[in-house]
């Protein structure tokens, strides 16, 4: 583990006796995408960015990184993606805010280090889409190697996931990914739909006056018992309140104004729309409700209400005052996200910074993580990704990620590691094997019976 | 006439088993477990109990003294999860109802109901049901396990996500009230999601369900307090079989078989603020000292994993496969070293390759005596119940398992197992098929 080679302290210690890492990634030109793009360097210190600028002091025993030439950027964030959970989807019930992402993370899941490599640091996991009102979402750092508490974003403000249209309603998709046939399930159309957000939250707002008079009865001391905890209505409450922020799952334009209404009617916000094909169409009333919108480069026409689709959708929602960022939803999209962000450069003319912006700072507001991540800014996590060309190019390759001023991925130490671990894996095929010919030498004498025996106990 | 015989045998070997008198193994190898090991050491039984144990016991005039020289008397085996002893087909749980409705709506056969999510909605929960009530002495398993050198085994109704209140019994396999050392000795808990039809259909799912019962357990045990003190002019509270069945049970069996299950289920288990013990861990190898922090007992599934043996021989597997099937053996050892609590289950292993299977836990590093500890004590200790089973000690229940030669040499035979101080031989390995009557066990008699 060079990565953390030992330097000598004794000076810097003096200076900062509780310092721990110091690391300076230097003659990068660095897209801080807040602050403009300059050729310089960043200095990190205790898994924060320190300073970043043309000029930066090293400090003496520091690790240095040299990357001239290439293009340091703030780690991507996707603000939609499904990777790193054991289950996505609890689908036979129309609501399902008592399940939650949290509870199956998965660490071992080896697209959290493919996402690395195209050069994630950050991730919105969401529940699927089977339900008008769906789980709890969790949001990550893709600290491969961590487990599951380790890879939670600490701090991140909760989330859950709303869903409109075709998925909820599931008219005439018997066998379609959601169940047989039979588990047809309330509701059956898009107003359906509504009512069924209408109702969980009206529901909601019963067990909130529950809970409101429980604590009036305390303290006005009398005797009470606190009411039944209804888990699934609990994440509900929190939404009302504004503490739990609602992705919405959508691609039509009508539903979109539906469910910007009912949030009016029940006096939330919804914090992102997400997909939102349709949203270059309603983006006036979007950014009005000052609802952010994640959504694809080019991706479409997959089902009927993904149709009405363009490229154009992210700038034109940008130019009408959206926060706006683009999403994978996919292990796969998630490695070049990137050249995602690039698109919107060639259909919709945004700049640089602008393209930039959709997969970094403006997913980082949208999760309310932005005074942590999203930019390369003094005070901010060092959530870093070293491409050797500019990330806008689709020939860039990262290089390195950092999370947390930690080396996470290194392109060229994953090269090296390849044939020592292609190496252990045989080792392991070949000690099976001489195991399996020692065996077959000596065979036992009931090894025929072995299988006639009855099942075991479990 | 092939009846009678059965008959009479099984009359002998009632009488048999009834009969004894003090028994005194005397000159053996005696592992107490609790204790240093004898090397020339006498155990008296007498009453189903363990009398004395020692190097210098005096033996009453009327025992029947065994001469054990060369043999290894340890306390009798625990299967610590089991379904022996049970009926085949354990009771249905509650199916969810997403069936279809008695009035077709809209002309519509098939048309479901939506899922109940309320208070009352308990899918795959059958809390109440006890395996105490449900034993079957007649199971021939009784006999083939026992035969392996097992004196009891904790056996569990496993289907659904709440199944049941396990029993850990005793295989005398007469009578059912006899078999029971101790009920409700746990809740047994799976993970399993029953598809996408149905509540809860996914993990999270059943997570979600668990906690919510057990949230609604403590809400209960709130409103029959408030209603035992003040009744009148109070609402009276529902009684909820699912509940009640949840909170007699003394500890909560949660699955965890990698690392990251046990991780989950250890942190799931310090939230629902339940007495929990895992079973699986055959990745503990790897988080070993996680599982020792947590105090979280855990019942390692002697079953390792193996390569099917219908495997694609052209198949390429993951490292990870490759790796748990060479290291899962190794958990037990590295559950010794950081001192974690655990014991074994056989877990789908046929009794007879148990010993097998112990081996290669032994053989990736796990002492003899850790190994003893997690067959007897430890799987005693971890259900409640040290104070009666699990060593060799004066007062506790006699049951022992008498090796000729040592437990852990694969080809040494078990010569006799104790349960509650009667002697059993265990019968040679059934046949494959058929003659069953002349197989006279003791479970047959009832």
């Amino acid at each position: 583990m060079n990565r953390f080679a030992l330097f000598p302290l004794a000076l810097l210690s003096a200076v900062t006796p509780s310092a721990g890492e110091t690391t300076v990634i230097r003659n990068a030109t660095v897209l801080t995408v807040t602050k403009g793009t300059f050729q310089g360097s960043i200095l990190i210190r205790d898994g924060k960015i320190v300073e970043a600028g043309e000029k930066v002091l090293v400090p003496d025993g520091a690790r240095v990184i040299d990357a001239g030439g290439q293009f340091v950027m703030p780690g991507i964030i996707d603000c939609h993606s499904h990777i790193a959970a054991d289950s996505i989807n609890e689908g036979a019930v129309a609501v399902s805010s008592m399940v939650g992402i949290e509870d199956v993370i998965n660490p071992d899941d080896p697209d959290i280090y493919r996402a690395l490599a195209g050069g994630v640091t950050t991730a919105n996991i969401l529940h699927g889409s089977a339900n008008p009102i769906g789980g709890k979402c969790q949001v990550m750092k893709m600290r491969w190697g961590k487990d599951a508490q380790g890879l939670i974003f600490e701090g991140a403000p909760p989330g859950i996931k709303f869903a409109l249209g075709e998925n909820v309603k599931r008219s005439g998709s018997p066998g379609n990914g959601f169940g047989a046939s039979p588990g047809l399930r309330y509701p059956a159309s898009r107003m359906g739909v509504e009512d069924v957000i209408r109702q969980a939250l009206t529901e909601a707002r019963a067990y909130q006056k529950e809970w409101r008079d429980y604590q009036a009865k305390l303290d006005r001391h009398e005797q009470a018992i606190p009411p039944r905890r209804d888990l699934r209505l609990e994440p509900l409450v929190e939404v009302l309140e504004g503490k739990r922020y609602v992705h919405a799952h959508c691609y039509r334009a009508d539903e979109i104004l539906m469910l910007l209404h009912v949030a009016d009617d029940f006096g939330f916000k919804i914090r992102t729309l997400q997909h939102v094909l349709e949203g270059y169409k309603v983006a006036g009333e979007i950014a009005a409700h000052g609802t952010g919108a994640s959504t694809f480069s080019d991706w479409w026409a997959y089902k009927a209400e993904a149709f009405d689709a363009i490229p154009y959708n992210a700038a034109i929602m940008v130019r009408k005052g959206v926060l706006v960022s683009l999403n994978s939803d996919s292990a796969e999209l998630m490695r070049h996200l990137n050249t995602e962000a690039a698109k919107a450069m060639k259909y919709g003319g945004l700049n640089e910074t602008e393209a930039l912006s959709l997969v970094t700072i403006n997913p980082a507001k949208q999760l309310g993580i932005e005074n942590r991540v999203g930019s390369i800014e003094p005070g901010k996590d060092a959530d870093l990704t070293i491409f050797d060309k500019h990330p806008l190019s689709n020939y860039a390759k990262v290089e390195k990620v950092f999370i947390d001023g930690d080396l996470y991925f290194d392109r060229e130490k994953d090269l090296e590691e390849r044939p020592g671990k292609d190496a252990r894996k045989k080792a392991l095929i070949d000690k099976e094997k001489v195991q399996e010919k020692k065996n077959r030498k000596k065979p036992e004498p009931t090894e025929d019976k072995k299988s006639e025996e009855p099942g075991g106990a479990q | 006439m092939k009846n009678v015989i059965a008959m009479l045998l099984a009359a002998a070997s009632l009488t048999y088993a009834q009969a004894p008198g003090p028994i005194a193994l005397r000159g053996a190898r005696v592992v107490t477990v609790s204790g240093p090991i004898l090397e020339k050491g006498t155990v008296l039984l007498r009453n189903g109990l363990i009398e004395a144990v020692g190097e210098n016991v005096n033996l009453p005039k009327d025992a029947w003294i065994i001469d054990a020289q060369g043999v290894t008397v340890y306390p009798g085996l625990i299967d610590a999860l089991s379904t022996v002893g049970l009926p085949e087909t354990p009771p249905q749980p509650t199916t969810p109802r997403t069936e279809t409705p008695a009035t077709p709506r809209f002309g519509a056969q098939d048309l479901p109901v939506p899922v109940e999510q309320g208070p009352e909605f308990r899918p795959f929960t059958t809390t109440w049901v006890r395996a105490a009530d449900l034993l079957n002495p007649a199971d021939r398993r009784i006999e083939e396990t026992r035969s392996a050198g097992f004196s009891s085994v904790v056996a569990f109704p496993s289907t659904g996500i709440f199944a049941g209140e396990g029993a850990f019994l005793n295989l005398s396999g007469e009578k059912q009230g006899r078999m029971v050392v101790t009920s409700p000795a746990g809740q047994y808990v799976t993970l399993a999601s029953h598809g996408f039809g149905t509540y809860p259909g996914s993990l999270m799912g059943v997570i979600a369900y668990i906690r919510q019962v057990s949230c609604d357990a403590d809400h209960y045990k709130l409103e029959l307090q408030s209603y035992a003190t003040h009744p009148v002019g109070q609402k009276r509270p529902n009684y909820d079989r699912a509940v009640e069945g949840l909170l007699e049970s003394p500890r909560l069996l949660l699955p965890a078989d990698d690392a990251k299950q046990l991780d989950r289920m250890i942190r799931f288990a310090a939230e629902l603020k339940r007495p929990a013990v895992l079973y699986g861990g055959h990745q503990a190898y790897k988080i070993a000292d996680l599982v020792a922090k947590s105090g979280v007992p855990l019942l390692v599934n002697l079953k390792w994993p193996e390569k099917s043996k219908d495997a694609d021989p052209d198949q390429e597997e993951s490292f990870r496969t490759l790796e748990l099937r060479d290291r899962a053996a190794s958990s037990p050892a590295a559950l010794e070293k950081a001192g974690a609590r655990f014991a074994f289950y056989s877990g789908g292993t046929a009794a007879k390759d148990v010993r097998k299977a112990l081996k290669r836990a032994v053989d990736a590093g796990l002492t003899e005596a850790a190994a003893v500890r997690a067959l007897t004590l430890s799987a005693a200790e971890i259900y409640g119940v040290a104070d009666r089973v699990g060593s060799i000690e004066p007062g506790k229940i006699a049951n022992l398992v008498v090796v000729k030669g040592s437990l852990f040499d694969e080809k040494a035979q078990i010569r006799y197992v104790f349960v509650d101080g009667v002697k059993y031989e265990p019968v040679p390995e059934a046949p494959p098929s058929g003659d069953r009557e002349g197989r006279a066990a003791p479970g047959g008699v009832q």
